[in-house]
């Protein structure tokens, strides 16, 4: 029981998730200072906006809107990205957890963060924060077929096995990202993190400048500071699932360690330099982008898959 | 210092209104977060939205329109919030003073931390008055 706890609150659950999602949220805006030739903020910045939102400013609540609803939201959104996280890194450390489709339920329990900003935002009542919602409802519907068409090829790469343990043991002779469809896949995956994570040039639903912060305007606070650590957890366990998917998972042992530090440092800088050297799209291209062009190198990669490529 | 303050002054988000500006001082807070100043060292943030942020940052002159605005975004802000008065105008009222629409420099209507004059204030007066606010003793807010 108690190692379970562990598991759960300690490592590799709650607490080791929120600090290596604070780290990783430092090293992006690290990376983006240096990007623009500027110093950048200092390491413990993220502890510091968590803590200051989180205990010295006050929340308000909308007049206007539904208030358990707009509380509720952010406290659901980190709940279900915790979990997902708990789920991804008890196999990414090894930890065989005998879960037999795993995946599946990581893929639904991915999609709740997203889902409850719309709750919270549709309920704060404010109409900058009713576009954002619309905007990422769209954005869910564009990218979340495409991500469901990754997890179906990697599960057709690892003989139809829906374990993420199981994938990360075929991957022990070499990684997934060694085909061509590897290849094709894990360049549609980091485009689709890119959106998953709201990330700039799919970041309209919180467009700082012309819809100040969209779904987020209305929070402040604690509530506020609970949306920030889902996006610090988020930041952190998506790249993990990038990693344990194609990347061919974490060994924890000796030298290795260090190798699975650089992997998911490694997709963190594609996705900060993607984000540094693109403009913000708009809906629409973007639902094009994804239904068009990303299906369609996804299904080519199923293609390559069932030829064994 | 308690850790709560700490935390506070290491991370302030700032919300910039302007007034009726000429545009000087909004091209020279814009000039803070360029490389060669970077605010982002001290863990300063520019925000859209008045809700996240913990510095509002004033400059123009005051009218008789702004003022209702004004008041407005300030009871709108999560408290504690600090106020800077940015440029001669949001100051004093600058040239402005004596004009009929005029509705009194900014500490007439809100209550104001830090004062930065000139017109415009350079960027490197502008961190100055930045740093004067960090290291400012810890007073009373008042809950307006």
């Amino acid at each position: 029981m108690g190692k379970e706890l562990f598991y759960f609150f300690v490592y590799p659950g709650f607490l080791f998730i929120a600090i290596s999602g604070g780290i990783l949220s430092w090293f992006d805006r690290k990376i983006t200072a240096w990007l623009q030739f500027r110093k950048g903020p200092p390491f413990l910045q993220p502890v510091y906006d968590f803590l200051k939102l989180l205990l010295v400013k006050e929340t308000i609540l909308p007049a206007k809107g539904s208030k358990i609803t707009f509380l509720l939201a952010p406290v659901l959104s980190v709940t279900g990205a915790m979990l997902a996280g708990i789920l991804i890194m008890l196999p990414a450390t090894g930890i065989n957890t005998g879960f037999i489709g795993d995946i599946i339920v990581i893929f639904y329990l991915l999609t709740i963060p997203s889902l409850t900003y719309i709750i919270g935002a549709l309920a704060s009542g404010n109409p900058l924060a009713a576009v954002g919602a619309s905007r990422e409802m769209k954005l869910i519907i564009s990218y979340e077929l495409t991500f469901l068409l990754i997890v179906a090829a990697v599960i057709l790469k690892a003989d139809l096995s829906i374990s993420m343990f199981d994938i990360i043991a075929l991957q022990q002779d070499g990684a997934f990202i060694g085909s061509i469809s590897g290849i094709l896949l894990f360049v549609v995956a980091i485009l689709t993190l890119q959106a998953k994570l709201g990330l700039v040039p799919f970041d309209m639903a919180e467009a700082e400048t012309e819809i100040t912060h969209g779904s987020f305007i209305e929070y402040s606070g604690s509530a506020y500071a609970l949306i920030k650590l889902t996006k610090y957890i988020m930041l952190f366990i998506l790249p993990v699932f990038l990693c344990t998917f194609l990347l061919g998972g974490f060994r924890l042992e000796g030298i290795q360690i260090l190798w699975s530090v650089l992997k998911v440092l490694g997709i963190v800088l594609l996705l900060t330099i993607i984000r540094n050297t693109n403009p913000r799209v708009k809906i629409g291209q973007a639902m094009r982008f994804f239904f068009l062009w990303m299906n369609l190198i996804a299904i080519i990669a199923i293609v390559l898959i069932l030829f064994g490529l | 210092m308690g850790f709560k303050e700490f935390c506070f002054k290491k991370s302030l988000w700032l919300f910039h209104f302007g007034g009726a500006s000429c545009n000087n001082c909004d091209i020279e807070i814009l000039d803070c977060l360029t490389p060669r100043y970077d605010v982002e060292r001290f863990g300063m943030q520019l925000v859209g939205s008045i809700r996240h942020a913990d510095v509002l940052l004033v400059n123009g002159s005051i009218n008789k329109k702004d003022k209702v605005r004004l008041l407005e975004i300030y009871r709108q802000a999560p408290k504690p919030i600090l106020v800077v008065a940015i440029g001669a105008c949001g100051c004093t009222g600058g040239i402005f003073a004596e004009g009929n629409v005029f509705a009194g420099p900014v500490d007439k209507i809100i209550p104001v931390d830090a004062y930065i004059p000139g017109c415009p204030p350079k960027p490197e007066a502008i961190l100055a008055g930045v740093v004067k606010l960090l290291n400012k003793k810890p007073e009373k807010q008042k809950t307006a």
